[in-house]
Protein backbone atom coordinates (compact mmCIF):
# COMPACT_ATOMS: atom_id res chain seq x y z
CA UNK A 1 0.00 0.00 0.00
CA UNK A 2 1.36 3.58 -1.06
CA UNK A 3 0.88 6.43 1.08
CA UNK A 4 -1.89 7.69 -1.34
CA UNK A 5 -4.00 5.37 0.08
CA UNK A 6 -3.43 6.80 3.48
CA UNK A 7 -3.62 10.38 2.52
CA UNK A 8 -7.15 9.57 0.66
CA UNK A 9 -8.18 7.62 3.74
CA UNK A 10 -7.43 10.80 6.11
CA UNK A 11 -8.50 13.47 3.83
CA UNK A 12 -12.23 11.38 3.82
CA UNK A 13 -12.22 11.67 7.55
CA UNK A 14 -11.41 14.86 7.50
CA UNK A 15 -13.72 16.36 4.78
CA UNK A 16 -16.50 14.71 6.37
CA UNK A 17 -15.73 16.16 10.02
CA UNK A 18 -14.80 19.74 8.56
CA UNK A 19 -17.81 20.31 6.35
CA UNK A 20 -19.88 18.50 9.38
CA UNK A 21 -18.77 20.45 11.83
CA UNK A 22 -19.04 23.92 9.77
CA UNK A 23 -22.51 22.99 9.01
CA UNK A 24 -23.32 23.00 12.61
CA UNK A 25 -21.66 25.78 13.70
CA UNK A 26 -23.64 27.71 11.28
CA UNK A 27 -26.22 27.32 13.89
CA UNK A 28 -24.10 29.23 16.63
CA UNK A 29 -26.23 32.34 17.75
CA UNK A 30 -29.65 30.77 16.39
CA UNK A 31 -30.53 27.68 18.37
CA UNK A 32 -34.13 27.47 19.75
CA UNK A 33 -32.03 27.77 23.74
CA UNK A 34 -29.09 28.98 24.66
CA UNK A 35 -28.32 25.69 25.95
CA UNK A 36 -28.31 24.55 22.68
CA UNK A 37 -26.28 27.53 21.49
CA UNK A 38 -23.33 26.15 24.15
CA UNK A 39 -23.56 22.43 22.66
CA UNK A 40 -23.96 22.67 19.31
CA UNK A 41 -20.81 24.47 18.99
CA UNK A 42 -19.61 21.98 21.41
CA UNK A 43 -20.05 19.42 19.19
CA UNK A 44 -18.51 21.88 15.88
CA UNK A 45 -15.70 22.10 18.09
CA UNK A 46 -14.70 18.77 18.64
CA UNK A 47 -15.53 18.12 14.72
CA UNK A 48 -13.83 20.87 13.53
CA UNK A 49 -10.70 19.56 15.97
CA UNK A 50 -10.42 16.25 14.71
CA UNK A 51 -10.42 17.34 10.96
CA UNK A 52 -7.68 19.64 11.86
CA UNK A 53 -5.69 16.81 13.41
CA UNK A 54 -6.47 14.77 10.32
CA UNK A 55 -5.63 17.23 7.75
CA UNK A 56 -2.01 17.97 9.46
CA UNK A 57 -1.33 14.17 9.70
CA UNK A 58 -2.39 14.18 5.59
CA UNK A 59 -0.13 17.04 4.90
CA UNK A 60 2.66 15.41 6.69
CA UNK A 61 2.23 12.12 4.74
CA UNK A 62 1.41 13.99 1.31
CA UNK A 63 4.48 15.49 2.24
CA UNK A 64 4.34 18.40 -1.38
CA UNK A 65 4.29 21.65 1.30
CA UNK A 66 0.60 21.49 1.57
CA UNK A 67 -0.15 22.48 4.84
CA UNK A 68 -3.32 21.79 7.07
CA UNK A 69 -5.13 24.81 5.45
CA UNK A 70 -4.23 24.76 1.83
CA UNK A 71 -5.77 21.14 2.27
CA UNK A 72 -9.17 22.49 4.38
CA UNK A 73 -9.12 25.78 2.31
CA UNK A 74 -7.51 25.31 -1.24
CA UNK A 75 -9.51 22.61 -3.37
CA UNK A 76 -11.79 22.46 -5.73
CA UNK A 77 -15.39 21.34 -5.34
CA UNK A 78 -14.39 17.59 -6.61
CA UNK A 79 -11.57 17.39 -4.84
CA UNK A 80 -13.58 17.45 -1.48
CA UNK A 81 -14.26 13.79 -0.79
CA UNK A 82 -16.93 13.87 2.13
CA UNK A 83 -20.24 11.56 2.32
CA UNK A 84 -23.16 13.80 1.30
CA UNK A 85 -24.92 13.65 4.19
CA UNK A 86 -22.57 15.95 6.29
CA UNK A 87 -22.91 18.57 3.54
CA UNK A 88 -26.91 18.39 3.29
CA UNK A 89 -28.20 22.00 4.57
CA UNK A 90 -29.43 22.23 8.42
CA UNK A 91 -32.86 21.91 8.21
CA UNK A 92 -34.62 22.64 11.29
CA UNK A 93 -33.49 21.70 14.71
CA UNK A 94 -34.25 18.06 14.74
CA UNK A 95 -33.37 17.38 11.30
CA UNK A 96 -29.60 18.42 12.48
CA UNK A 97 -29.66 16.56 15.63
CA UNK A 98 -31.07 13.63 13.72
CA UNK A 99 -28.00 13.61 10.77
CA UNK A 100 -25.68 14.30 13.86
CA UNK A 101 -26.98 11.13 15.46
CA UNK A 102 -26.82 9.27 12.78
CA UNK A 103 -23.27 10.18 11.61
CA UNK A 104 -22.34 10.13 15.16
CA UNK A 105 -23.48 6.87 15.98
CA UNK A 106 -21.52 5.58 13.36
CA UNK A 107 -18.59 7.38 13.85
CA UNK A 108 -18.47 6.19 17.70
CA UNK A 109 -18.54 2.69 16.28
CA UNK A 110 -15.32 3.29 13.58
CA UNK A 111 -13.53 5.04 16.19
CA UNK A 112 -14.00 2.48 18.67
CA UNK A 113 -12.37 0.19 16.21
CA UNK A 114 -9.55 2.40 14.95
CA UNK A 115 -7.63 2.51 18.06
CA UNK A 116 -6.24 -0.50 16.62
CA UNK A 117 -5.40 0.80 13.60
CA UNK A 118 -2.01 -0.26 12.45
CA UNK A 119 -1.29 3.49 11.83
CA UNK A 120 -0.65 5.16 15.12
CA UNK A 121 -1.11 8.50 14.53
CA UNK A 122 -4.61 7.99 13.47
CA UNK A 123 -5.00 5.32 16.00
CA UNK A 124 -4.10 8.13 18.70
CA UNK A 125 -6.45 10.53 16.91
CA UNK A 126 -9.17 7.42 17.01
CA UNK A 127 -8.59 7.78 20.67
CA UNK A 128 -9.79 10.97 21.52
CA UNK A 129 -12.46 11.01 18.67
CA UNK A 130 -14.01 8.06 20.36
CA UNK A 131 -14.84 9.85 23.84
CA UNK A 132 -15.76 12.94 21.83
CA UNK A 133 -18.42 10.84 19.32
CA UNK A 134 -20.34 8.83 22.60
CA UNK A 135 -20.97 12.41 23.99
CA UNK A 136 -22.32 13.57 20.50
CA UNK A 137 -24.31 10.72 20.20
CA UNK A 138 -25.83 10.87 24.46
CA UNK A 139 -26.61 14.35 23.19
CA UNK A 140 -28.70 13.52 20.11
CA UNK A 141 -30.38 10.32 21.31
CA UNK A 142 -31.94 12.57 24.17
CA UNK A 143 -33.30 15.07 21.82
CA UNK A 144 -34.47 12.24 19.03
CA UNK A 145 -36.11 10.20 21.99
CA UNK A 146 -37.18 14.14 23.15
CA UNK A 147 -38.75 15.30 19.28
CA UNK A 148 -39.97 11.80 18.32
CA UNK A 149 -41.75 11.40 21.58
CA UNK A 150 -42.52 15.38 22.29
CA UNK A 151 -45.80 16.80 21.08
CA UNK A 152 -47.55 15.86 17.69
CA UNK A 153 -45.63 18.53 15.47
CA UNK A 154 -42.73 17.22 16.53
CA UNK A 155 -43.39 14.42 15.82
CA UNK A 156 -44.48 15.35 12.15
CA UNK A 157 -41.01 16.98 12.08
CA UNK A 158 -39.06 13.94 13.27
CA UNK A 159 -40.72 11.62 10.56
CA UNK A 160 -39.82 14.15 8.06
CA UNK A 161 -36.05 14.40 8.74
CA UNK A 162 -36.58 10.51 9.49
CA UNK A 163 -37.11 10.47 5.55
CA UNK A 164 -35.10 13.54 4.29
CA UNK A 165 -31.72 11.90 5.72
CA UNK A 166 -32.82 7.64 4.65
CA UNK A 167 -30.97 8.02 0.87
CA UNK A 168 -27.90 9.73 2.91
CA UNK A 169 -27.49 6.41 5.46
CA UNK A 170 -26.55 3.93 2.75
CA UNK A 171 -22.78 5.51 1.87
CA UNK A 172 -21.57 5.70 5.67
CA UNK A 173 -21.08 1.85 4.71
CA UNK A 174 -19.98 2.13 1.58
CA UNK A 175 -16.77 0.77 0.61
CA UNK A 176 -14.25 1.70 -2.62
CA UNK A 177 -11.13 0.12 -3.88
CA UNK A 178 -9.14 3.27 -1.98
CA UNK A 179 -11.04 1.95 1.37
CA UNK A 180 -10.76 -1.49 0.20
CA UNK A 181 -6.77 -1.20 0.64
CA UNK A 182 -6.91 0.90 3.60
CA UNK A 183 -8.94 -2.55 5.69
CA UNK A 184 -6.75 -4.78 4.10
CA UNK A 185 -3.82 -2.69 5.22
CA UNK A 186 -5.35 -2.44 8.78
CA UNK A 187 -5.69 1.27 8.53
CA UNK A 188 -9.70 1.67 8.93
CA UNK A 189 -12.31 -0.86 10.12
CA UNK A 190 -14.25 -2.19 7.40
CA UNK A 191 -17.31 -0.09 7.45
CA UNK A 192 -19.93 -3.03 6.43
CA UNK A 193 -18.74 -4.70 9.56
CA UNK A 194 -20.48 -2.13 11.69
CA UNK A 195 -23.52 -1.97 10.33
CA UNK A 196 -25.59 -4.28 12.58
CA UNK A 197 -24.36 -2.68 15.84
CA UNK A 198 -25.48 0.70 14.02
CA UNK A 199 -28.93 -0.96 13.50
CA UNK A 200 -29.46 -1.92 17.23
CA UNK A 201 -28.17 1.57 18.13
CA UNK A 202 -30.42 3.35 16.12
CA UNK A 203 -33.58 0.80 16.07
CA UNK A 204 -33.58 1.76 19.97
CA UNK A 205 -33.31 5.19 19.65
CA UNK A 206 -35.85 5.41 16.68
CA UNK A 207 -38.30 2.76 19.06
CA UNK A 208 -38.10 5.16 22.13
CA UNK A 209 -38.77 8.18 20.32
CA UNK A 210 -41.61 6.39 18.75
CA UNK A 211 -40.25 6.87 15.08
CA UNK A 212 -40.52 4.41 12.23
CA UNK A 213 -37.23 3.75 11.21
CA UNK A 214 -36.08 3.84 7.29
CA UNK A 215 -32.85 2.44 7.47
CA UNK A 216 -32.72 0.54 3.91
CA UNK A 217 -33.70 3.37 1.33
CA UNK A 218 -31.59 3.33 -1.96
CA UNK A 219 -28.57 4.75 -1.51
CA UNK A 220 -27.57 8.21 -2.83
CA UNK A 221 -23.60 8.33 -3.34
CA UNK A 222 -21.00 9.79 -4.71
CA UNK A 223 -19.40 12.29 -2.12
CA UNK A 224 -15.84 9.90 -1.87
CA UNK A 225 -15.02 10.50 -5.44
CA UNK A 226 -15.79 14.14 -5.32
CA UNK A 227 -20.00 13.99 -6.65
CA UNK A 228 -21.86 16.46 -4.24
CA UNK A 229 -25.26 17.85 -4.14
CA UNK A 230 -25.45 21.44 -5.28
CA UNK A 231 -25.51 22.68 -1.26
CA UNK A 232 -21.16 22.55 -1.71
CA UNK A 233 -20.64 24.87 -3.65
CA UNK A 234 -22.53 27.48 -1.50
CA UNK A 235 -20.62 25.84 1.50
CA UNK A 236 -17.28 26.08 -0.18
CA UNK A 237 -18.11 29.89 -1.21
CA UNK A 238 -17.98 31.14 2.13
CA UNK A 239 -15.81 28.32 3.79
CA UNK A 240 -13.21 29.52 1.04
CA UNK A 241 -14.01 33.04 1.23
CA UNK A 242 -11.55 34.92 2.53
CA UNK A 243 -8.34 32.16 1.54
CA UNK A 244 -9.89 32.87 -2.23
CA UNK A 245 -10.36 36.67 -2.80
CA UNK A 246 -7.10 37.68 -0.85
CA UNK A 247 -4.69 34.40 -1.88
CA UNK A 248 -1.25 33.66 -0.46
CA UNK A 249 -1.96 35.50 2.96
CA UNK A 250 -1.06 34.81 6.63
CA UNK A 251 -3.85 35.26 8.82
CA UNK B 1 -39.18 28.63 42.68
CA UNK B 2 -36.31 29.95 44.00
CA UNK B 3 -36.92 33.17 42.68
CA UNK B 4 -41.05 32.93 43.09
CA UNK B 5 -40.43 32.92 46.74
CA UNK B 6 -37.90 35.52 46.25
CA UNK B 7 -40.43 38.00 45.07
CA UNK B 8 -42.91 37.39 48.13
CA UNK B 9 -39.32 38.51 50.22
CA UNK B 10 -38.89 41.81 48.52
CA UNK B 11 -42.87 42.91 48.68
CA UNK B 12 -42.67 42.22 52.94
CA UNK B 13 -40.09 44.48 53.54
CA UNK B 14 -40.38 47.74 54.29
CA UNK B 15 -38.38 50.40 53.11
CA UNK B 16 -38.32 52.92 56.04
CA UNK B 17 -35.58 55.26 56.54
CA UNK B 18 -33.81 52.76 58.94
CA UNK B 19 -34.08 50.13 56.57
CA UNK B 20 -32.47 52.09 54.14
CA UNK B 21 -29.62 53.03 56.31
CA UNK B 22 -29.51 49.78 57.48
CA UNK B 23 -28.46 48.18 53.75
CA UNK B 24 -26.88 51.30 53.47
CA UNK B 25 -24.46 50.45 56.24
CA UNK B 26 -23.84 46.66 54.92
CA UNK B 27 -23.03 48.06 51.75
CA UNK B 28 -20.47 50.35 53.32
CA UNK B 29 -18.51 47.48 55.22
CA UNK B 30 -18.40 45.88 52.00
CA UNK B 31 -20.83 42.89 52.78
CA UNK B 32 -22.08 40.98 49.37
CA UNK B 33 -25.84 41.59 49.58
CA UNK B 34 -27.17 37.51 48.73
CA UNK B 35 -30.40 36.81 46.68
CA UNK B 36 -32.82 36.14 50.03
CA UNK B 37 -31.23 39.21 52.03
CA UNK B 38 -33.81 42.24 52.55
CA UNK B 39 -32.76 44.66 49.69
CA UNK B 40 -34.76 48.31 48.38
CA UNK B 41 -36.56 47.34 45.64
CA UNK B 42 -34.82 50.09 43.87
CA UNK B 43 -31.32 48.44 44.43
CA UNK B 44 -33.16 44.83 43.08
CA UNK B 45 -34.62 46.84 39.86
CA UNK B 46 -31.42 48.47 39.22
CA UNK B 47 -29.75 45.32 39.30
CA UNK B 48 -32.49 43.35 37.34
CA UNK B 49 -32.10 46.18 34.67
CA UNK B 50 -28.50 45.80 34.85
CA UNK B 51 -27.55 42.31 34.93
CA UNK B 52 -30.76 41.80 32.10
CA UNK B 53 -29.27 44.27 29.88
CA UNK B 54 -25.51 42.57 30.54
CA UNK B 55 -26.88 39.15 29.46
CA UNK B 56 -28.90 40.37 26.72
CA UNK B 57 -25.86 42.11 25.25
CA UNK B 58 -23.88 39.23 25.20
CA UNK B 59 -26.64 37.10 23.39
CA UNK B 60 -26.75 39.60 20.81
CA UNK B 61 -23.27 39.83 21.00
CA UNK B 62 -22.91 36.20 19.09
CA UNK B 63 -24.36 37.63 15.59
CA UNK B 64 -22.00 40.34 14.67
CA UNK B 65 -19.06 37.79 15.32
CA UNK B 66 -21.12 34.57 14.34
CA UNK B 67 -21.37 36.21 10.75
CA UNK B 68 -17.26 35.63 10.45
CA UNK B 69 -17.46 31.57 12.11
CA UNK B 70 -18.57 30.06 8.52
CA UNK B 71 -15.95 32.24 6.81
CA UNK B 72 -13.36 32.47 9.22
CA UNK B 73 -9.69 32.33 7.18
CA UNK B 74 -8.08 29.08 8.60
CA UNK B 75 -8.95 26.23 11.06
CA UNK B 76 -7.07 27.58 13.87
CA UNK B 77 -8.76 30.93 13.52
CA UNK B 78 -12.09 29.13 13.13
CA UNK B 79 -12.06 27.53 16.07
CA UNK B 80 -11.51 30.03 18.17
CA UNK B 81 -13.94 32.62 17.10
CA UNK B 82 -16.56 29.51 17.66
CA UNK B 83 -15.37 28.89 20.91
CA UNK B 84 -15.38 32.36 21.49
CA UNK B 85 -18.84 32.78 20.33
CA UNK B 86 -20.10 29.76 22.25
CA UNK B 87 -18.44 31.64 25.30
CA UNK B 88 -20.48 34.73 24.84
CA UNK B 89 -23.30 32.49 24.91
CA UNK B 90 -21.98 30.85 28.02
CA UNK B 91 -21.94 34.42 29.52
CA UNK B 92 -25.36 35.24 28.77
CA UNK B 93 -26.02 32.05 30.67
CA UNK B 94 -24.32 32.89 33.81
CA UNK B 95 -26.01 36.34 33.91
CA UNK B 96 -29.57 35.28 33.14
CA UNK B 97 -28.86 32.95 36.30
CA UNK B 98 -28.26 35.67 38.48
CA UNK B 99 -31.00 37.87 37.44
CA UNK B 100 -33.07 34.85 38.31
CA UNK B 101 -31.77 35.34 41.58
CA UNK B 102 -33.40 38.55 41.60
CA UNK B 103 -36.61 37.05 40.80
CA UNK B 104 -37.38 37.71 37.09
CA UNK B 105 -37.39 34.23 34.93
CA UNK B 106 -35.30 34.14 31.55
CA UNK B 107 -38.28 34.01 29.39
CA UNK B 108 -39.57 37.21 30.38
CA UNK B 109 -36.37 38.51 29.94
CA UNK B 110 -36.43 36.94 25.85
CA UNK B 111 -39.74 38.21 26.23
CA UNK B 112 -38.58 42.17 26.99
CA UNK B 113 -35.58 41.54 25.27
CA UNK B 114 -37.67 41.00 21.55
CA UNK B 115 -40.30 43.61 22.42
CA UNK B 116 -37.54 46.50 22.68
CA UNK B 117 -38.60 47.09 26.01
CA UNK B 118 -34.99 45.69 27.55
CA UNK B 119 -31.74 46.99 25.93
CA UNK B 120 -28.69 45.53 24.94
CA UNK B 121 -25.52 46.91 24.21
CA UNK B 122 -25.60 49.43 21.27
CA UNK B 123 -22.32 48.44 20.18
CA UNK B 124 -23.50 45.32 18.31
CA UNK B 125 -25.81 47.25 16.20
CA UNK B 126 -23.28 48.31 14.00
CA UNK B 127 -22.15 45.54 11.36
CA UNK B 128 -19.15 43.20 10.78
CA UNK B 129 -17.94 43.56 6.86
CA UNK B 130 -14.51 42.03 7.11
CA UNK B 131 -12.51 39.65 8.52
CA UNK B 132 -10.48 42.45 10.31
CA UNK B 133 -14.22 42.91 12.37
CA UNK B 134 -13.56 39.72 14.42
CA UNK B 135 -9.67 41.17 15.49
CA UNK B 136 -11.08 44.62 16.41
CA UNK B 137 -14.13 43.40 17.97
CA UNK B 138 -12.36 41.68 20.46
CA UNK B 139 -9.21 43.69 20.55
CA UNK B 140 -11.59 47.20 21.29
CA UNK B 141 -15.29 46.34 22.26
CA UNK B 142 -14.01 43.44 24.49
CA UNK B 143 -11.22 45.83 25.63
CA UNK B 144 -14.06 48.09 26.56
CA UNK B 145 -15.75 45.55 27.92
CA UNK B 146 -13.45 44.41 30.54
CA UNK B 147 -12.55 48.09 31.67
CA UNK B 148 -16.60 47.94 32.55
CA UNK B 149 -16.39 44.42 33.71
CA UNK B 150 -13.13 44.52 36.16
CA UNK B 151 -14.94 46.79 39.26
CA UNK B 152 -18.08 44.55 38.55
CA UNK B 153 -16.12 41.53 40.07
CA UNK B 154 -16.28 43.56 43.35
CA UNK B 155 -19.72 44.77 42.71
CA UNK B 156 -22.29 44.70 46.15
CA UNK B 157 -24.66 42.21 44.85
CA UNK B 158 -22.97 38.79 45.03
CA UNK B 159 -24.39 36.46 42.58
CA UNK B 160 -23.34 39.57 40.15
CA UNK B 161 -19.87 39.85 41.14
CA UNK B 162 -19.22 36.45 41.44
CA UNK B 163 -20.27 35.90 37.97
CA UNK B 164 -17.72 38.65 36.71
CA UNK B 165 -15.28 36.91 38.41
CA UNK B 166 -15.50 33.84 35.44
CA UNK B 167 -16.50 36.33 32.70
CA UNK B 168 -13.34 38.43 33.16
CA UNK B 169 -10.98 35.62 32.66
CA UNK B 170 -12.31 35.05 29.47
CA UNK B 171 -12.87 38.38 27.84
CA UNK B 172 -9.17 38.79 28.90
CA UNK B 173 -8.62 36.05 26.64
CA UNK B 174 -10.71 37.21 23.80
CA UNK B 175 -9.16 40.93 24.10
CA UNK B 176 -5.60 39.17 23.17
CA UNK B 177 -6.97 36.62 20.90
CA UNK B 178 -8.38 39.89 19.00
CA UNK B 179 -5.38 41.71 19.35
CA UNK B 180 -3.48 38.60 17.63
CA UNK B 181 -5.57 39.14 14.75
CA UNK B 182 -4.73 42.52 14.75
CA UNK B 183 -1.55 42.32 14.65
CA UNK B 184 -1.51 39.61 11.80
CA UNK B 185 -2.96 41.86 9.79
CA UNK B 186 -1.46 44.91 10.78
CA UNK B 187 2.03 42.92 9.71
CA UNK B 188 0.93 41.43 6.66
CA UNK B 189 0.06 42.47 3.11
CA UNK B 190 -1.15 45.78 2.07
CA UNK B 191 -4.62 44.74 1.75
CA UNK B 192 -4.30 43.05 5.33
CA UNK B 193 -3.29 46.68 6.87
CA UNK B 194 -5.82 48.54 4.93
CA UNK B 195 -8.18 46.08 6.24
CA UNK B 196 -7.14 46.38 9.98
CA UNK B 197 -7.12 50.30 9.63
CA UNK B 198 -10.48 50.28 8.26
CA UNK B 199 -11.81 48.59 11.14
CA UNK B 200 -10.55 50.44 13.69
CA UNK B 201 -11.81 53.49 12.01
CA UNK B 202 -15.22 52.20 12.12
CA UNK B 203 -14.87 50.35 15.94
CA UNK B 204 -12.79 53.24 17.98
CA UNK B 205 -15.94 55.99 18.46
CA UNK B 206 -18.06 53.30 19.27
CA UNK B 207 -16.00 51.77 21.48
CA UNK B 208 -15.21 55.00 23.30
CA UNK B 209 -19.27 55.53 23.71
CA UNK B 210 -19.59 51.72 25.23
CA UNK B 211 -18.91 53.39 28.41
CA UNK B 212 -21.94 55.71 28.26
CA UNK B 213 -22.85 59.46 28.63
CA UNK B 214 -20.51 62.38 30.48
CA UNK B 215 -20.84 61.78 33.97
CA UNK B 216 -22.61 65.07 33.67
CA UNK B 217 -25.21 64.10 31.82
CA UNK B 218 -25.54 60.29 33.42
CA UNK B 219 -28.58 59.55 35.41
CA UNK B 220 -28.79 56.97 38.06
CA UNK B 221 -25.41 57.17 38.21
CA UNK B 222 -24.84 58.21 42.17
CA UNK B 223 -27.17 56.20 43.63
CA UNK B 224 -25.41 53.07 41.53
CA UNK B 225 -22.17 54.40 43.18
CA UNK B 226 -23.56 54.64 46.64
CA UNK B 227 -25.28 51.50 46.48
CA UNK B 228 -21.53 50.01 44.91
CA UNK B 229 -23.01 48.16 42.19
CA UNK B 230 -20.84 50.63 40.32
CA UNK B 231 -17.30 51.50 40.81
CA UNK B 232 -15.66 53.71 38.73
CA UNK B 233 -17.73 56.45 36.39
CA UNK B 234 -18.29 56.27 33.06
CA UNK B 235 -15.76 59.03 32.12
CA UNK B 236 -12.70 57.68 34.38
CA UNK B 237 -13.50 54.50 32.97
CA UNK B 238 -13.55 55.63 29.14
CA UNK B 239 -10.27 57.80 29.70
CA UNK B 240 -8.40 53.98 31.46
CA UNK B 241 -9.42 52.37 28.50
CA UNK B 242 -8.28 55.35 26.04
CA UNK B 243 -4.80 55.15 27.77
CA UNK B 244 -4.33 52.00 27.61
CA UNK B 245 -5.16 51.13 24.42
CA UNK B 246 -3.44 53.95 22.38
CA UNK B 247 0.05 52.39 22.88
CA UNK B 248 -1.36 49.23 21.37
CA UNK B 249 -2.31 51.21 18.66
CA UNK B 250 0.71 52.62 18.14
CA UNK B 251 2.61 49.20 18.45
CA UNK B 252 0.12 48.05 15.56
CA UNK B 253 1.02 50.86 13.66
CA UNK B 254 -2.21 51.83 13.30
CA UNK B 255 -3.95 55.47 13.46
CA UNK B 256 -6.68 56.16 15.80
CA UNK B 257 -9.12 58.25 14.11
CA UNK B 258 -9.34 60.95 16.43
CA UNK B 259 -7.20 64.11 15.18
CA UNK B 260 -7.76 66.02 18.49
CA UNK B 261 -5.47 62.97 20.59
CA UNK B 262 -3.10 64.19 22.30
CA UNK B 263 -0.56 63.72 25.06
CA UNK B 264 -1.46 65.42 28.09
CA UNK B 265 1.02 65.23 31.07
CA UNK B 266 -1.23 66.83 33.16
CA UNK B 267 -4.13 64.57 33.35
CA UNK B 268 -4.90 61.92 36.17
CA UNK B 269 -3.33 64.05 38.66
CA UNK B 270 -0.16 64.48 36.81
CA UNK B 271 0.52 60.80 35.96
CA UNK B 272 -0.23 61.99 32.26
CA UNK B 273 -2.99 60.80 30.07
CA UNK B 274 -4.92 61.59 26.87
CA UNK B 275 -6.90 64.39 25.35
CA UNK B 276 -9.46 63.47 22.84
CA UNK B 277 -11.61 64.55 20.55
CA UNK B 278 -15.79 65.37 21.23
CA UNK B 279 -17.71 62.41 20.70
CA UNK B 280 -20.30 62.62 18.30
CA UNK B 281 -23.67 61.96 21.14
CA UNK B 282 -26.08 62.40 18.15
CA UNK B 283 -24.55 58.94 16.46
CA UNK B 284 -24.95 57.47 19.99
CA UNK B 285 -28.45 57.94 20.61
CA UNK B 286 -29.63 57.80 17.27
CA UNK B 287 -28.40 54.04 17.39
CA UNK B 288 -29.68 53.67 20.71
CA UNK B 289 -32.79 54.54 19.64
CA UNK B 290 -32.64 51.79 16.44
CA UNK B 291 -31.50 53.85 13.89
CA UNK B 292 -28.09 52.24 13.74
CA UNK B 293 -27.45 49.79 10.90
CA UNK B 294 -27.80 46.43 12.29
CA UNK B 295 -30.88 47.12 15.38
CA UNK B 296 -33.51 45.72 12.72
CA UNK B 297 -31.69 42.90 11.66
CA UNK B 298 -29.90 41.79 15.21
CA UNK B 299 -33.76 41.45 16.82
CA UNK B 300 -35.13 39.93 13.48
CA UNK B 301 -32.47 37.25 14.10
CA UNK B 302 -33.23 36.96 17.89
CA UNK B 303 -37.00 37.01 17.16
CA UNK B 304 -36.64 34.05 14.64
CA UNK B 305 -34.23 31.75 16.50
CA UNK B 306 -36.72 31.93 19.47
CA UNK B 307 -40.08 31.28 17.02
CA UNK B 308 -38.14 28.61 15.08
CA UNK B 309 -37.38 27.07 18.51
CA UNK B 310 -40.39 27.22 19.86
CA UNK B 311 -41.54 24.09 18.74
CA UNK B 312 -38.50 22.00 19.81
CA UNK B 313 -38.88 23.99 23.45
CA UNK B 314 -42.81 22.81 23.67
CA UNK B 315 -41.56 19.11 22.28
CA UNK B 316 -39.30 19.07 25.61
CA UNK B 317 -41.45 20.21 27.86
CA UNK B 318 -44.25 17.43 26.69
CA UNK B 319 -41.50 14.64 26.91
CA UNK B 320 -40.46 15.71 30.12
CA UNK B 321 -44.08 16.14 31.41
CA UNK B 322 -44.55 12.14 29.97
CA UNK B 323 -41.48 11.17 31.41
CA UNK B 324 -42.75 12.35 35.20
CA UNK B 325 -46.96 11.14 34.17
CA UNK B 326 -44.80 7.60 33.57
CA UNK B 327 -43.18 7.52 36.78
CA UNK B 328 -45.47 8.23 39.19
CA UNK B 329 -47.70 5.46 37.49
CA UNK B 330 -44.58 3.21 37.75
CA UNK B 331 -44.56 3.94 41.35
CA UNK B 332 -48.50 3.50 41.84
CA UNK B 333 -48.57 0.58 40.08
CA UNK B 334 -45.14 -0.65 42.89
CA UNK B 335 -47.38 0.26 45.76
Amino acid sequence: MGNDVLFETLLRLADNHLILGHRLSEWCGHAPMLEEDLAMPNIALDLIGQSRALYAYAAEIENQGRSEDDLAFLRLEKDYHNILMVERPNGDFGHTMLRQFLFSSFMVLFWERAQNSTDKVLSGIAGKAFKESQYHVRHTAEWIIRLGDGTEESHKRMTAATAALAPYIGELFEADAVDQSAISAGIIPRASDLRGAWETQVRSVYAEATLEPILDHQAQTGGRIGQHTEDMGFLLAQLQYVQRTYPNMTW
Amino acid sequence: MYSQGLIGADSSSEETPEFLAEFQKRIDREEKIEPNDPMPSGYRKTLVRQIGQHAHSEIVGMLPEGNWITRAPTLRRKIALLAKVQDEGGHGLYLYSAAETLGVSRKQMTEELLSGKAKYSSIFNYPTPTWADMGAIGWLVDGAAIMNQIPLCRCSYGPYARAMVRVCKEESFHQRQGYEIMISLAHGSPEQKEMAQDALNRWWWPSIMMFGPHDSDSTNSDQSMAWKIKRFSNDELRQKFIDATIPQAEYLGLTVPDPDLKWNPEKNDGKGGYDFGAIDWDEFWTVVKGGGKMNVDRITARQKAWDDGEWVRDAALAHAKKQTAKKASATLAAE
